[in-house]
């Protein structure tokens, strides 16, 4: 997978996650998407893990600065 | 079993049901496991007034008695104390104190529910623990008292012993679902240490339902009878057409299957569910396996109503409910034949109707995984329902209640096919003749050389039906063999059909067709005649009902000119 596609199904699955058609991109923060709190966090965790059949680390899932960076850890994860 | 964000989303929905209160606190975090439950209470028209505790406030909101549980007064207080948090307790207590941990444990749980009971009048629901072992000891865990997995299982013990005196007191058996789905599937390790969450997003929605399930139990919601069709539920084959010794029931093979499904509603009926019966048979047929096969777990005295007759099962389940005076929405309808479980779910919405997986083997533990028989009380009154029942209900006869299922019919749009034989169906149609033994007016058998002969014979006129609706194909289910007796003159040789699509039109399709066939080869008189066998009661009168001539002798005439079509909702394809 390339990056601009796995940014591509990040959006596909916030949009379902939060209800909602807006855009994404590797700048977007957690206080930009209405819903996104520290609960609604676990869900993205989830579906994210769940979307790319991948496992975030304990030490990563707290520590995404931005959309970006959790799409260059999927991508690590993807291998 | 929908997943954790429909759960959610329905959360956040309006509920116009009945109004129902709880409070959650738990020694780990809970905003998931309430909206779970809130969520939950939708889909079962509970409208659910929730308040969710910080975590970790057990002690202080029991103790203090401004606090957000008391000021909720709550019908109900959810309490979840975690095994990952009582692992931590445990790791705390000093060796020489750990044989007796679990009583320690089960007198701090006691004085939880004490606190609570003094300040408000709440039924307190408490979660028992997940059997975790924590791969000190290994299974020899099991033969040390001071081992966490010695005192834990204990804990669950004495905590069911407490509770079978306390009454306002009802377990959620965490343990049994850990069982049934396994840790790895409960606890997602990165909610636990992120979020301080022990339960999975997957988990959730089956917790949520246990929860609900003893909600509904305590607030009177209970099922009380079970309705069982016969054929194909109960044993495997067709009573009617296979005989006493060709249903499967028993140790051998299938029949295993079938035998331990009776035996679980035997166990119901023990516990004062009562059982009734159900079937689309004669009834002597009905009975004979109760009566005269050794094998059959369950008795005719197990069985409180049996209904055994040819009227759709909306009707006869409406005289069974009449006859025990219960509610629609206390029954459960268990029937392997999707369309009795369509017409039932269709006609009377309020009754239970599981579908039933196809294969028997699975059909106990699908069942079982329903939980549809949560209760909140037991008494020795239970074991003796079924007589208390069968005594009032003495020998009142069935009066049959029809209820109009007309639109049902109409919405099943079912299509059928009429063809002369032809070569890809012989094998099928002699098969029928062979097997088909109650709706079947003169019982001939075939072989599939004689139903070839028959085809290619021009004194015969030869037609197959097929049926299909929109929830499938029934296939080929009904054969006529009418033959030429002079050239104004047929005799209906053959008339059978499969008992599974009786009652919905089908017989009156096939009538027509059989006139309508006679009228263009030029025909003027159809005669039938019904040979009795120990087995074809029911069709006995059928051909006067559906619009022939009755001349005595079980012998009838239609004239083909004069005859005016039988109503049908089904269409010709």
């Amino acid at each position: 997978m390339t990056k601009s596609e796995v940014m591509e199904k990040i959006k596909e699955i916030l949009n379902d996650l939060f209800d909602d058609d807006f855009d994404v991109t590797e700048s977007t923060v957690a206080d930009d998407i209405d819903g996104w709190d520290s609960l609604a966090h676990l869900q993205v965790i989830s579906a994210m893990e769940s979307g790319f059949n991948i496992h975030f680390t304990l030490g990563e899932i707290n520590n995404f600065a931005n959309v970006g960076e959790m799409a260059d850890s999927i991508l690590k994860h993807l291998g | 079993m929908s997943d954790f964000r429909t759960l959610q989303k329905n959360s956040r929905k309006e509920c116009d049901g009945a109004k129902v209160s709880v409070c959650i606190m738990g020694d780990v975090a809970t905003q998931f496991l309430a909206q779970a439950v809130k969520g939950y209470g939708y889909e079962c028209n509970l409208n659910l007034n929730i308040t969710d505790i910080d975590y970790n406030q057990i002690d202080m909101q029991t103790m203090d008695a401004d606090s957000e549980l008391y000021e909720s007064k709550s019908d109900y207080v959810l309490i979840y104390m975690s095994a990952e948090k009582l692992y931590e307790k445990f790791c705390h207590t000093d060796i020489s104190l750990r044989d007796k941990f679990a009583e320690m444990q089960v007198e701090y749980i006691k004085e939880v529910h004490n606190r609570i009971n003094s300040n408000v009048n709440s039924k307190i629901l408490q979660f028992n623990f997940i059997e975790i072992n924590d791969g000190v000891f290994g299974s020899y865990s099991n033969k040390v008292p001071v081992s966490f997995v010695f005192q834990i299982k204990k804990l669950n013990y004495l905590l069911n012993e407490y509770t079978v005196t306390a009454k306002n007191v009802f377990i959620i058996d965490l343990s049994s679902l850990a069982v049934k789905y396994g840790y790895d599937f409960i606890l997602n390790e990165k909610y636990f240490y992120s979020a301080k969450m022990a339960l999975s997003i997957e988990i959730l929605p089956h917790v949520a339902k246990s929860v609900i399930d003893v909600i509904k139990a305590v607030s009177g919601s209970i099922k009380k009878c079970v309705i069982l069709d016969l054929d194909n539920t109960l044993w495997g084959g067709v009573i009617g057409d296979d005989g006493l010794g060709g249903i499967q029931i028993g140790e051998l093979g299938a029949g295993h299957a079938f035998s331990d499904f009776q035996a679980y509603f035997l166990e119901l009926k023990k516990r004062g569910i009562i059982l009734a019966v159900c079937s689309k048979n004669n009834e002597d047929t009905a009975k004979e396996p109760f009566n005269s096969h050794p094998e059959m777990v369950l008795k005719l005295s197990d069985i409180a109503v049996f209904v055994a007759n040819w009227e759709d099962k909306a009707s006869n389940i409406k005289y069974i409910k009449e006859t025990l005076n219960l509610g629609y929405d206390s029954f459960v309808f268990i029937d392997d034949n999707p369309f009795e479980r369509n017409l039932v779910k269709s006609v009377l919405p309020d009754v239970t109707v599981p579908d039933m997986p196809e294969d028997p083997a699975l059909y106990l533990s699908y069942i079982r995984s329903l939980n549809l028989f949560e209760t909140a009380s037991y008494s020795s009154e239970d074991i003796s329902r079924t007589e208390q029942y069968q005594a009032e209900i003495g020998r009142k006869s069935l009066e049959a209640s029809y209820s109009n299922i007309d639109d049902y019919l109409q919405s099943l749009e079912m299509q059928a096919e009429a063809k002369a034989f032809d070569e890809f169906h012989y094998s099928r149609i002699a098969q029928l003749t062979q097997r088909s033994n109650q709706f079947n007016l003169r019982t001939i058998r075939y072989t599939e050389a004689d139903i070839e002969k028959i085809s290619k014979d021009d004194n015969y006129l030869t037609i197959y039906f097929t049926l299909k609706d929109k929830f499938g194909d029934h296939g080929l289910i009904s054969v006529v063999i009418m033959k030429k007796v002079d050239n104004e003159t047929l005799f209906i040789d053959t008339w059978l059909m499969s008992c599974r699509v009786l009652k919905r039109g089908m017989e009156e399709f096939i009538v027509n067709k059989m006139i309508d066939i006679a009228k263009k080869n030029g025909y003027k008189t159809v005669q039938g005649e019904y040979i009795k066998t120990p087995k074809n009661a029911m069709v006995e009168k059928i051909y006067s009902k559906l619009g022939f001539h009755d001349n005595g002798d079980n012998s009838y005439t239609a004239d083909v000119n004069a005859f005016i079509n039988n109503k049908t909702l089904i269409k010709e394809i």
